[in-house]
């Protein structure tokens, strides 16, 4: 086959010898042109069959709110037919709601909390020399470096056997701690990459025009960081929201979303969990594409 | 005021100068001054529970009351926790390095499409990237339950090629291999895009004008620019991949595919007087993975982490 191609091929050539110069120019054989095609588009084809991958289980979650199921929404109930109602219902399971609103109030307080101490801490890193510097940067790196299993079982152990003494208990205010804590490092992180990668030349410009110090920050450096400030932000939201490893162990009676479902998994989880999952995915596809567009007419 | 003239005056100098923009001039305090909350806060909320851990780890219980411990230095729960479950350690390293290879080789190119590819896509492809976190890992892991079960698409069509001689792929290690490379996936293609992102696309052209091949060129020019992505990545995911138990408690069977984590989170949980031992295992673990990821920045070397 491949030896017929290329003959064919090459005979093609000749007999347009004349003409080729003129009309087509050169025409690789069959085979290697369908060979170049793929290499030049392999990695866009692996990227959209990865993506896909990743949404295998979105879409799941996505057809299974559908469901009519009448024990467990595990097995696809064909007599019934799709139906609406967990849409039209979607706090009707216990407790899926109140789950949620704990977790976007925790999400918000830490993201807050993680954002500013973050910010803070890459600054200082970044722009400034003092003593102990590296020790700091390390320190940052380590709570990276240590499984949430640990990072929760620490907590757990300081919360029930130190902390307990002033007056913390087990609850929302100890999921808000721990996840600060995990937060401030990918926030400092996040800043410090953007940071590194500013012009210093644009501060010096504004400092010769005669800014001072408050306003070359505020008006200079602090608008060209903040896009990595407010990605930050995003990641820590994220990883705050879908938290469920160490919220497991300091979160006492205190349920959040992730927590509801992984302990109504046994008893079976209402649907009501995959239409609160679909549309939080929804909803932050959408408000990122919203900020997006602002900020491209914004740049306009 | 005048260095930063002469600097500017200086042209393009200034941007390869490794001094912080006028870092030297400001006064420490307000770099003590930026780090005291966040240091504060992970000295309080990291630190010092790590070394509470560490005392629990060496400490005994009374015979006959379990759950009541005292202050003590006993090693002996280090001995239990690596004799007694050597096998899930083992485990956890295995399990996590496969998912970080195989998070490795699905994250490559949808970075590389994404930073090169992508043009005005890149960002909505960043989003997609993100987005299943809102869904909850949680969900999409038992999704992945249903989806890989025995009578499930993938089973079924693996049964029918006689690709899958055991018969199922949940309660085996495979499917919590599969669960623990989709769920730390992200952490895999996000680092590796931010560096080739930076990286310049003329020099992976230059690479195809002096007529190296596509894998030439990819392992000689293009793999060595993202490195520190490449880092980054495989410590972000095989870290919480190590320490990871809802994988296994979720696709994997009760016996065979424990992993560390799960003996943590049952010693902690669910066997009374389990936490000297638990503290130990999870003591081992951290000290484990502390030691291989100092040495493999050590062996790949890069300041850009730390």
């Amino acid at each position: 086959m491949t030896a017929s191609t290329k003959a064919a091929a090459v005979g093609g050539r000749r007999t347009a010898d004349g003409a080729a110069d003129t009309a087509g120019g050169y025409r690789p054989p069959a085979l290697q042109r369908v060979r170049t095609w793929f290499a030049n588009r392999f990695a866009i084809i692996a990227a959209i069959v990865v993506l896909v991958y990743l949404f295998v289980p979105v879409a799941y979650t996505f057809v299974f709110s559908f469901n009519d199921y009448r024990k467990s929404n595990i097995v696809w109930n064909g007599d019934a037919g799709p139906t609406l109602k967990h849409w039209k219902n979607p706090c009707g399971a216990p407790g899926v709601c109140d789950a949620l609103v704990t977790s976007l109030k925790v999400g918000s307080i830490a993201t807050v909390v993680a954002t500013i101490l973050g910010t803070m801490l890459a600054f200082a890193l970044v722009r400034h020399r003092f003593r102990g510097r590296s020790t700091s940067n390390v320190l940052i790196f380590i709570p990276m470096a240590t499984p949430e299993i640990v990072l929760g079982a620490s907590l757990l152990t300081i919360f029930v056997q130190g902390f307990s003494r002033f007056g913390l208990r087990l609850g929302f205010w100890t999921i808000v701690i721990a996840h600060i804590m995990f937060c401030i490092s990918f926030v400092v992180v996040t800043v410090k990459a953007r940071l590194q990668s500013l012009d210093p030349r644009l501060e010096e410009a504004a400092q010769d025009l005669y800014a001072g110090p408050g306003g070359t920050f505020w008006r200079v450096t602090f608008p060209l960081v903040l896009p990595g400030i407010v990605g930050a932000a995003l990641l820590s939201f994220s990883l705050s929201f879908d938290d469920f490893i160490i919220t497991n162990f300091v979160s006492g009676d205190e349920t959040t979303f992730p927590k509801f479902v992984y302990v109504s998994y046994l008893r079976g989880i209402p649907a009501q969990a995959n239409v609160i999952g679909f549309s939080m995915f929804v909803i932050a596809v959408a408000l990122v594409i919203a900020g997006q567009v602002i900020g491209n007419s914004r740049r306009k | 005021m005048t260095v930063a003239s002469a600097h500017v005056a200086g042209g393009g100098t200034t941007h390869a100068d490794p001094a912080p923009a006028g870092g030297a001039r400001k006064r420490s305090w307000t770099a003590y001054l930026l780090l005291l909350p966040g240091g504060l806060w992970l000295l309080l909320f990291f630190v010092i529970p790590l070394v509470q851990l560490f005392t629990v780890s060496l400490q005994s219980g009374f015979p006959g009351y379990p759950g009541y411990y005292y202050r003590d230095v006993n090693i002996g729960n280090y001995g239990t926790a690596l004799t007694e479950f050597a096998g899930h350690f083992g485990r956890s390293l295995l399990y996590a390095g496969l998912a970080t290879f195989f998070a490795f080789i699905l994250a490559y190119p949808l970075a590389y499409a994404m930073a090169f590819k992508a043009g005005k896509w890149r960002n909505v492809m960043m989003i997609c990237v993100i987005a299943p976190f809102f869904t909850s890992f949680i969900l999409r892991t038992i999704a992945w339950r249903q989806i890989l079960a025995d009578d499930g698409p993938v089973a079924s069509t693996l049964k029918f090629l006689h690709l899958l001689p055991g018969g199922h792929i949940t309660e085996t290690w495979m499917a919590v291999v599969a669960g623990l490379t989709y769920n730390f996936l992200p952490f895999m293609v996000l680092p590796i895009y931010a560096s080739l992102e930076r990286a310049d696309a003329r020099v992976i052209e230059a690479g195809g004008d002096l007529y190296a091949n596509g894998f030439t060129t990819f392992r000689t020019v293009t793999l060595p620019m993202s490195m520190p992505g490449v880092i980054a990545g495989t410590l972000l995911t095989f870290i919480p991949a190590a320490g990871d138990y809802v994988n296994a408690d979720l696709l994997g069977s009760d016996r065979s595919t424990k992993m560390v984590g799960n003996v943590i989170e049952s010693q902690f949980f669910k066997v009374l007087g389990g936490f000297p031992v638990a503290a130990a295992l999870s003591f081992t673990l951290m000290a484990l993975i502390l030691a291989m990821v100092f040495l493999y920045i050590r062996r790949f070397g890069t300041e850009e982490l730390l």
